[in-house]
């Protein structure tokens, strides 16, 4: 029938109380609001942490040397150093999944160029270390196979090392003395920034990991060892394969502890995930009870109105509305004041994400869906909190309603 | 003649926790069509609780009432609000004129509730508010008009879906003396074009322009007789003094 004469009716008895029912859509506004705004900051976390987990190479394999147990006391990861340069070697060549290892050796060093000092990470890799993380050198090169074999004191530097060492100059070709030990910078690593934990992944200088065994710290295990599996698919067979040949190598009997963990960075990604699935969920509820809240406020002001309007329902009905047009007159009425509330509240979630990304310098991303969502909610919203009060006025009785004073 | 209104052994009680309050206590009634009736009677003698049966507002505790010919007393909410709609014009002592709604949306209001075009409904709208003499006050809000003038847009309102039957429940009671006749000849006037008009009233003088005066005491018909010679609230009008105008524009 005339929707079209009912949505009329209920602008027109809408614009009659301006600030009131301004002030209940103001509910409704702050609630879709928020939830578009939390949802964004939370589907911006996401991304983040998918795109930095994906930058530190989405097929990356990293396995860890296991505990050290004796006498039922585990000393924690990493205690046992039984993983070596041969274990390296023994998986490249006989895992067909895995592409490319690097061993990995750590330390800290403070590091001196000229007159300026800074301590940073020293790390030993091979040169796969640039396809593993897929990290490339900005400019000079990265160190080569050559390089490792004869354990060569060069070193690349990342770009925090160069603001602090070669404030004004071209790292390439200068010379930095790491534990005393002369290097000369070969190159520089592109900037990669901070992982989703905070920590600043240009603070490092990378050497030749037999460098770094041999002249830096004088030991011939690795600390962990990093791999890249062929293919994404690939990983979890990866996984199995440097399992079987390390608990061979290293000789654990059957039914024995490994002596060591592989992890993905699909174990990562789906932790991380999940981490921020979980956040985005717990912002969207929070705002979600200031939509509930605004629509709680809708409800109240249609109590009222019906109340107030008690004696037009009353004239309506005598001149021959049924219950259902006022039913659908008053639901009317606050369905347009919720999605009305909601549209703009779309909008002002999508401006204060903004602005907050702007702020922060965090990312936001509003999926279209969540803005659906949020716009049919906001619909639902007056629909479920208008039914009330509208059903409660269709209910009148017309002698009773027509002598309301 | 053909009987528009029939009931039979029409009961109202009203039940008040413990206390019953009978309103009508079996009202036998016959209203013919273009019958202009004014019913009387003190307050609390139950004509406005007979007047909610006729109009569909109510239903009857027992006892039956045919309107045309239908008995309305098993109708559900619905239907009543239909038969209301198509058959009967309702004016008020009061007016119940939505505020903030021109003359004309007042006027309209019925037609919402049976369909009608937005082009047929202006038309029948603006046909009705110069039938009662508002021509040029279609715009015009309740508060910017006098209380003969809103009677007006409420009978406008009344008739415009072309009802059967014209109930008005004391339509003069906030009007004075010269506007309520003003108001009885536009009755007058529906009246001869075959409108049954059925009035309440408590005043002797408005009554004496219906053609049948029935009395009310306690729920029951005390009194029903045929007015010989009705006043004609025309000639009437004419014997007044000229007024000033009144309007407030």
């Amino acid at each position: 029938m005339r929707y079209l004469q009912i949505i009329k009716i209920a602008y027109r008895a809408l614009k009659r109380n301006k600030m009131r029912s301004s002030l209940t859509m103001l509910g409704i506004v702050i609630g879709v609001g928020a939830v578009i705004a939390m949802v964004g900051i939370g589907q911006g976390a996401k991304k983040m942490v998918d795109a930095q987990i994906a930058s530190l190479g989405d097929n990356l394999l990293t396995i860890f040397p296991g505990s050290h147990t004796a006498g039922g006391v585990h000393a924690g990861a990493g205690t046992v150093t039984r993983l070596t340069e041969d274990d390296a070697k023994a998986i490249i060549q006989s895992c067909p999944t895995v592409s490319k290892i690097s061993p990995v050796v750590r330390t800290n060093a403070q590091v001196v160029a000229g007159n300026l000092n800074w301590g940073t990470q020293i790390q030993g890799y091979s040169p796969d270390f640039v396809d593993i993380r897929s990290w490339s050198v900005s400019s000079g090169t990265f160190f080569t196979e050559q390089d490792v074999r004869g354990a060569t004191k060069v070193c690349v530097v990342g770009q925090t090392v160069v603001d602090n060492l070669f404030p004004d100059q071209d790292p390439v070709g200068q010379i930095i003395r790491i534990k005393k030990l002369p290097f000369r910078v070969i190159g520089v690593m592109a900037k990669k920034g901070q992982t989703a934990f905070g920590q600043d992944q240009d603070d490092i200088i990378l050497v030749p990991y037999s460098t770094a065994q041999k002249k830096l710290i004088g030991v011939s295990f690795v600390n962990s060892i990093i791999a890249s599996a062929v293919d994404r698919t690939q990983i979890n067979l990866a996984e199995d394969q440097i399992t079987q040949l390390l608990r061979q190598r290293h000789k654990i009997p059957l039914g024995e502890e490994d002596d060591f963990t592989v992890r993905s960075q699909l174990d990562i990604a789906s932790v991380a995930g999940s981490t921020s699935q979980v956040m985005t969920i717990l912002l969207a509820a929070i705002a979600s009870v200031s939509l509930i809240v605004g629509g709680i406020g809708i409800m109240n002001i249609m109590l009222v109105s019906v109340t107030e309007r008690t004696r037009e329902i009353g004239i309506r009905m005598a001149v021959g509305a049924k219950g259902n047009d006022i039913l659908t007159q008053f639901l009317v009425e606050s369905i347009v004041l919720s999605l009305f509330g909601g549209i703009i509240g779309i909008l002002l979630g999508v401006i204060s994400s903004k602005i907050i990304s702007g702020v922060l310098s965090w990312p936001i991303y509003i999926s279209p869906p969540a803005v659906a969502l949020a716009f049919f909610f906001s619909g639902f919203v007056g629909i479920f909190f208008g039914f009330y009060p509208a059903r409660k006025a269709s209910l009148l009785d017309p002698i009773e309603a027509l002598r309301y004073e | 003649m053909d009987k528009l209104i029939n009931t039979d052994n029409l009961t109202k009680i009203y039940r008040l926790g413990d206390f019953e309050i009978h309103a009508l206590r079996g009202i036998n009634l016959s209203i013919a069509k273009t019958e202009f009736v004014a019913i009387m009677g003190p307050s609390g003698s139950g004509k406005s609780t007979l007047m909610n049966i006729l109009g569909c507002l109510d239903r009857p505790t027992e006892g039956s009432y045919f309107l045309d010919g239908e008995n309305i007393s098993g109708f559900d909410r619905n239907s009543l609000a239909r038969i209301r709609n198509r058959k009967i014009g309702f004016v008020f002592q009061t007016f119940n004129l939505l505020s903030r709604t021109t003359a004309l949306e007042n006027v309209e209001l019925p037609m919402l509730y049976n369909g009608s075009a937005p082009k047929n409904r202006d038309e029948k709208a603006r046909k009705a508010l110069s039938l009662v003499g508002l021509e040029g006050r279609e715009n015009h809000y309740p508060n910017q008009l006098s209380g003969g003038q809103q009677q007006r847009v409420a009978i406008a309102r009344a008739l415009v879906n072309d009802p059967a039957i014209i109930l008005a429940d004391e339509p003069t009671g906030n009007l004075d003396t010269r506007t309520s006749i003003e108001v009885m000849e536009i009755f007058q006037s529906l009246n001869e074009k075959g409108i049954t008009v059925i009035l309440i009233t408590h005043e002797k003088d408005i009554a004496a322009y219906a053609k049948r005066n029935i009395g009310f005491r306690d729920g029951r018909i005390v009194k029903d007789e045929i007015v010989n010679s009705p006043q004609k609230a025309k000639e009437v009008l004419l014997s007044l003094p000229p007024m000033e105008d009144e309007e407030i524009v």
